[in-house]
């Protein structure tokens, strides 16, 4: 590849690749409606039994009002765990078709990676954005005020979780490449799509908020590299994590992200140079 | 043939073609047991740390998750054919085809498939209910267990029967619908805890018009000697599963309707 003639030359192609995804996954309307009712009525289970859960012991490391709100931040920003391999990509191993994309004078690992980042983007927002509206305006306005989602309590906080929830987004774009490179080493989703999603949903605090865990597994639950898809942006939000706590938690975010598409990025092209395309 | 020996046929042969992948099977079936059981470490932990919910234990739950994990999963493995019918069967029309054969529609639908990868759900909840009925807090006698089978049974044809409702849908609305997985899974989800730890709206909802409470939540207050919310004495909370077998006619009968009023695609 030769030098761009021009800086910013470079980013083009990848940039490129980022609008032509955002844009297509986001025609997907009707599976984003059912999607959201899916969504809201899961958070009124999780609700409800967290309520029932409190009742009985309500002083916690977390209030029962917090823990409403992280579920809700949970319902909205769903699909931005890592669940799957980018389907674009299984398709191009199973298809052959993946030949292509090495012809293509760009770096096949940051190609994908944008492809992947805007495709979780482009199903994150339009799911996102009406849950934040029920959460945090529909619900307080219908008189369920202490069901609701809380707004952020201070601008620092609104302003480092706006970070950390995008920061997020990139270290989730990097678990799901390094699970693209496990499809590309064994051509079958069918392996990596088995356990990643269920290791991340419970690690993450998908399931239950990571605070609510026993006290002698939470520095544990913080180091870990899921704890940054959800309970550390949530936790920002919250203004449970604020000051250096909010920057350790930024930190650990970044620092997870560079070491996964680091191993990510070796990985995908030991399985590259390893790929065989039959006849196509 | 009669209708049992032909089922029988369909479920070795959808069997047998799935034993040609065991590779496939056996990662699904994997995935199955590791998303449910993750779901059920959740529970651990918010028990951990609570200690109990509205004076139920960790074992009492185990009881109400398990028994409606494995009927569920039961369910789930024997209706595929249903569970796909939206897209495999009314948008392309092979539902004339079926239409055509001699024999009921909802037995060749049963036997469109067996699916194995449901013993990952299935092994998760009895690896449940085995510390349920381990943990909790009475003596077992016989009574007890054919109780416990009986309300499994029940909960199985239950959700068989939702999941009839929601491929009659496909009548009128040619796609599944996938907004009906809130009752369906949903109901799994809700139906693992007892009903009275619920706000009022939701335990009814989850007792007259989903009638998970019939099959889970009454019959194992029974088993356990606990007074139940709704105030139904011990004898009708032991009959109850009976609703989920009347629930499956009731969606039997909608599905003949349904079947009455198809107009093929003509794909």
């Amino acid at each position: 590849m030769t030098a761009p003639a021009r800086p910013g030359l470079a980013a083009r192609p990848y940039l490129a690749a980022l609008r032509a995804r955002f844009y297509l996954t986001l025609q997907y309307r009707a599976a984003a409606l059912a999607g959201l009712t899916t969504q809201c009525w899961w958070g009124v289970m999780k609700i409800l039994v967290l309520a029932a859960f409190y009742r009985g012991a309500p002083h916690q490391p977390m209030s029962l009002g917090q823990a409403v709100g992280y579920t809700w931040l949970g319902q909205a920003f769903l699909v931005m765990l890592p669940w799957n391999a980018d389907p674009d990509v299984v398709e191009m191993v199973r298809s052959g078709a993946v030949a292509y994309e090495r012809l293509r004078p760009v770096d096949t690992y940051a190609y994908w990676y944008v492809r992947a980042l805007a495709w979780m983007a482009a199903r994150v927002l339009p799911r996102a954005v009406p849950m934040f509206l029920i959460a945090a305006v529909v619900l307080p306005l219908t008189g369920l005020g202490a069901w609701s989602l809380p707004p952020p309590p201070d601008w620092p906080a609104a302003v480092l979780f706006t970070i950390s929830i995008i920061c997020a987004a990139l270290l989730s774009t990097a678990m799901v490449q390094l699970v693209t490179g496990v499809v590309v080493a064994t051509l079958s989703a069918k392996g990596a799509n088995a356990i990643a999603p269920a290791l991340s949903n419970i690690l993450s605090g998908g399931i239950v908020p990571l605070l609510l865990f026993p006290a002698w597994m939470r520095l544990g639950l913080f180091l870990q590299p899921f704890a940054g898809l959800v309970d550390i942006p949530f936790r920002i939000y919250l203004g449970q994590l604020a000051g250096a706590g909010a920057a350790a938690g930024i930190g650990l975010q970044l620092a997870w992200t560079a070491v996964l598409v680091l191993v990510g990025r070796g990985f995908l092209a030991h399985s590259l140079e390893r790929l065989q395309v039959q006849g196509g | 043939m009669n209708a049992l020996r032909l089922y029988g046929r369909y479920a070795a042969a959808s069997i047998a073609g799935q034993m040609q992948y065991p590779g496939a099977f056996a990662l699904t079936a994997v995935a199955q047991f590791a998303n449910t059981f993750v779901g059920f470490a959740g529970v651990w932990a918010l028990f951990a740390r609570f200690g109990h919910i509205g004076g139920w234990s960790l074992g009492e739950i185990a009881l109400f998750y398990g028994a409606i994990s494995m009927a569920f999963a039961i369910a789930d493995a024997l209706s595929r054919g249903f569970d796909v019918f939206g897209q495999e069967f009314v948008k392309t029309g092979n539902f004339d085809r079926l239409l055509l054969r001699p024999r009921a529609t909802s037995l060749q639908l049963a036997g469109y498939e067996v699916r194995l990868a449901s013993l990952g759900r299935l092994s998760q909840g009895a690896v449940v209910l085995a510390v349920g009925i381990w943990l909790a807090p009475i003596r077992w006698s016989l009574g007890d267990a054919t109780l416990l089978a009986w309300a499994v049974a029940g909960g199985v044809a239950m959700f068989y029967g939702l999941l009839i409702l929601q491929a009659t849908l496909s009548f009128w609305t040619v796609e599944s619908l996938e907004v009906v997985n809130i009752v369906t899974y949903g109901g799994v989800e809700a139906g693992q805890y007892p009903l009275d730890i619920y706000a009022r709206w939701f335990r009814d909802l989850m007792m007259f018009v989903v009638p998970i409470g019939c099959v889970g939540y009454l019959p194992l207050t029974a088993i356990l000697g606990r007074p139940n919310v709704f105030g139904a004495p011990a004898w009708a909370a032991a009959a109850s599963p009976l609703v989920g077998w009347a629930f499956l006619g009731a969606a039997l009968v909608i599905w003949g309707a349904g079947v009455r009023r198809y107009t093929s695609t003509g794909s």
